[in-house]
């Protein structure tokens, strides 16, 4: 089949509506309200350095959170046999499955001042606690949004693992810690690092879950941008400055993580 | 350690499923209440039915994600049969540009597609943001996964099955709607679910890019940000009954092939 002219459409179509739109990111992030050129913008964004700390800070908790509480969960998947397994892996998957806005929307109703958890505390005359509007609550909804996609890139590598090497290295005088530390782990590494990405990057750009979870206070980059868009602070000048930044910070993390998988395939899928 | 492993599964579905349950208890609360149980009622399903805002946005997103899924599946599969025929130079950075929107963060792909969507309305008047705006930006980052899930059967496949097809006497055309298209089809079917659901589930990319017309994401969103009402539980229970029917029916299938093919298997055995 030598027909590359079939590809034609799609080249023009992701020429138009991708690379151009980036383009355009480019162009207002370096241009004033008029259209000058300016630097101006990507300087003010200098001025946001604490919500960007703030974002990758709670992103990165969020996915340390995530990584340790997932690794055991896809090992203890993927230990079990063949039935039992599809049917953790699914219910791993259901809630994915769900909008994350009626995810974080139930979690918005629990930890109300007057929500369940406050309740069942109250039985015992312990609170009402501040639990909404609160860090510790945008840290929740990110690792409850987004643990499955740490837990099954993990799980869909250690499936894969041969068992054979392991008791290969129980033959050699292993012992179990060391049978994981200098196996397992070192063979999950690609499941680990797509895991990471898939959860840092949408949980650093995230703006609903700091919203619904954080009330005002706790801004993050997602809702910055939002707010020179849609908002209030209309600027589409520094929303673009501020998603170029968001943009090159994160090819940057991924650039760095990419450093510790080697031999990606190329054309796979992840998940 | 198998106990420990027991109580760890048992919390971590804990945690995965509670508040999908409170919220849908809550769902047939007969009270606004969302902490407080008030007896059995099933009106926030009558009011939600009567609801024609939800029912809008329902009607946008089907609509929407059915488009998107038919457009984005024919032109990935071509996409991915003209990329798997470039030379490896090529087919690299036509890769590389597919991949860029699922690298990206959804918001900037939202933002940088609502700057061209106003561009060209600023300057032409067509395309100001809407439905036309949300199909074309859903078939965008609906793209890479279609192509995605059929390039590896692209590869899969002997490349020599299609010549021999011509050698035979089959023209070009018929050839690969006869050997190819049945070779890459469990490809483009995933594609095209993929699509489908993605359209439906998507948020951000829509909040950028969809003007005043209302998805239901977009829909949910506005609600939760107003006086929140039970309907929204009651939304969110037909929706989690809709998909587990689906996965359900699905699964059957699946273990009913698997039994098709080892009994198939079998027999050719004997």
């Amino acid at each position: 089949m030598k027909s590359k002219a079939i590809a034609a459409p799609y080249v023009v179509w992701m020429a138009i509506f991708t690379v151009v739109p980036l383009a355009l990111v480019l162009v207002f992030a370096f241009t004033d309200r008029s259209g000058n050129f300016t630097l101006e913008n990507i300087a003010n964004v200098s001025r946001y350095s604490g919500v960007f700390l703030s974002s990758i800070w709670l992103g990165a908790l969020a996915t340390i959170i995530c990584l340790l509480l997932g690794y055991p969960m896809a090992y203890i998947i993927s230990r079990k046999a063949g039935g039992r397994q599809s049917v953790m892996v699914m219910l791993m998957m259901l809630p994915m499955w769900m909008n994350f806005l009626l995810r974080t929307y139930a979690w918005m109703t629990l930890l109300e001042n007057n929500g369940l958890i406050n309740n069942f505390l109250g039985l015992f005359g312990i609170g009402p606690l501040e639990l909404i509007n609160t860090q510790g609550a945008v840290v929740l909804g990110m690792v409850y949004n987004f643990f499955p996609y740490m837990v099954l890139p993990i799980y869909s590598v250690l499936t894969k693992l041969d068992g054979r090497v392991m008791e290969a290295a129980q033959d050699l005088g292993a012992n179990r810690i060391q049978v994981f530390g200098r196996v397992i782990l070192p063979l999950s590494m690609p499941g680990i690092i797509s895991g990471i990405t898939m959860v840092f990057v949408p949980a650093v750009s995230t703006f609903i879950i700091s919203k619904m979870l954080g009330g005002g206070a706790n801004l993050l980059i997602g809702d910055l941008i939002d707010m020179q868009f849609l908002g209030s602070a209309y600027n589409p000048n520094l929303g673009s400055a501020i998603s170029l930044v968001l943009m090159v910070l994160i090819l940057i993390c991924m650039g760095i993580m990419n450093q510790f998988d080697d031999g990606e395939e190329e054309g796979g899928i992840i998940v | 350690m198998k106990t420990i492993s027991r109580i760890y599964t048992f919390l971590i579905y804990l945690f995965l499923y509670a508040p999908i349950v409170v919220l849908i208890v809550f769902s047939f609360n007969n009270s606004k209440s969302r902490a407080t149980w008030h007896g059995f009622t099933t009106k926030w399903y009558e009011q939600l039915f009567q609801n024609d805002e939800i029912l809008t946005a329902l009607t946008n997103t089907l609509l929407i994600a059915v488009v998107t899924a038919i457009v984005s599946t024919i032109l990935g599969t071509m996409a991915a049969i003209g990329i798997n025929s470039m030379n490896k130079w090529m087919r690299r950075i036509v890769m590389n540009v597919t991949r860029l929107p699922m690298i990206n963060p959804e918001i900037v792909t939202g933002v940088s597609m609502l700057l061209l969507f106003v561009f060209i309305s600023g300057s032409t008047g067509f395309l100001k943001p809407g439905m036309a705006t949300l199909i074309l930006a859903h078939i965008t980052f609906c793209l890479p996964y279609v192509i995605l899930s059929i390039m590896p059967k692209l590869r899969q496949m002997d490349p020599h099955l299609y010549e021999a097809a011509q050698d035979l006497g089959c023209a070009p055309l018929p050839a690969f709607f006869k050997v190819v298209l049945p070779e890459i089809m469990p490809g483009i079917v995933t594609g095209m679910m993929m699509a489908f659901t993605l359209s439906i589930d998507d948020f951000v990319i829509s909040y950028f890019t969809s003007g005043t017309t209302q998805t239901l994401p977009i829909a949910i969103y506005s609600m939760t940000r107003k006086i929140v009402s039970p309907e929204i539980n009651a939304l969110s229970t037909l929706l989690f009954g809709a998909i587990l029917i689906l996965l359900i029916i699905i699964n059957i299938r699946q273990i009913r092939d698997e039994k098709k093919a080892k009994q198939a298997k079998r027999r050719a055995a004997q």
